[in-house]
């Protein structure tokens, strides 16, 4: 999520290839470098909807469709 | 002029140095670092087709998180209510506004608890601003409050109700939340 952009896709691959996880790995790692936080949405059952925040990639549950990174929190 | 006077006025001068020069370094730097901060020209120039369309996708990431049935809460009522804690049976909850503080709220008796004053400024492209579109900022403290209610309240600054938001105004909000919701049963 970004400033006059909304979001903007950063990458993406299939976990279970090497080379994408590798690529997804290092893009999530430089968004987390750059002071951004990671939060994957989920489904609960019943359809209600969660979010999860991750701090690591091996966090991310492996069925994710997507994590979504946005700006740290700040008091305003 | 003599040695003598020049040495005196080279005295003078650093005298006057020690004394004043850590005051006029931090005025100085003061007064660089407002110039920096309103002068028009350093002011990303604002776009609104630009902004609409981020908020346009904003909208639909939002929709795609929350669900339908909060996406309709946010379209129809401009906020989205959260429980707190564990879900309903918390007994507490709060309103999420654009670009507003937080509102946290008891859900017995709708008595307002606290304003939590909270932003995701992003100063990474400075020709977009720092500001988040609305549905974004909206989508960042939803989340932000599923994933780590406890550490986005720490990251806030909390404050009595009505700091920010007019207290009468979210008390209607509550209310026109509970008619919503009896209307879609």
């Amino acid at each position: 999520m970004k400033p006059g952009h909304g979001d903007v896709l950063l990458a993406e691959g299939d976990v279970e290839v090497a080379e994408d996880e590798e690529r997804l790995v290092e893009e999530f790692r430089r968004q987390l470098d750059e002071g951004m936080w990671a939060a994957v949405p989920t489904a609960e059952t019943g359809g209600r909807r969660e979010a999860r925040m991750v701090r690591d990639f091996s966090e991310i549950p492996r069925d994710a469709e997507r994590v979504i990174f946005f700006p740290r929190a700040a008091g305003g | 002029m003599s040695v003598g006077a020049a040495a005196i006025l080279a005295a003078l001068a650093l005298l006057a140095a020690l004394a004043f020069g850590p005051d006029l370094k931090r005025r100085l730097g003061r007064r660089r670092r407002t110039t920096g901060r309103l002068h028009p020209r350093r002011q990303p120039a604002y776009d609104p087709g630009r902004e609409r369309r981020a908020e346009r996708k904003a909208r639909d990431l939002l929709r795609s998180v929350v669900g339908e049935d909060a996406f309709a809460m946010y379209s129809d009522l401009g906020f989205i209510r959260v429980h707190g804690g564990a879900g309903p049976a918390s007994g507490y909850g709060y309103l999420i506004y654009p670009h507003r503080p937080i509102v946290a709220y008891e859900a017995g008796s709708g008595e307002l608890l606290n304003e939590y004053c909270v932003g995701f400024p992003d100063g990474s492209d400075p020709d977009a601003g720092t500001r988040l579109p609305d549905s974004d900022d909206v989508l960042a403290k939803w989340m932000a409050l599923h994933g780590d209610e406890h550490g986005l309240i720490a990251d806030s600054n909390m404050h009595f109700p009505g700091r920010q938001v007019d207290p009468g105004q979210v008390r209607r909000d509550l209310r026109r939340l509970r008619e919503w919701e009896g209307r879609r049963g």
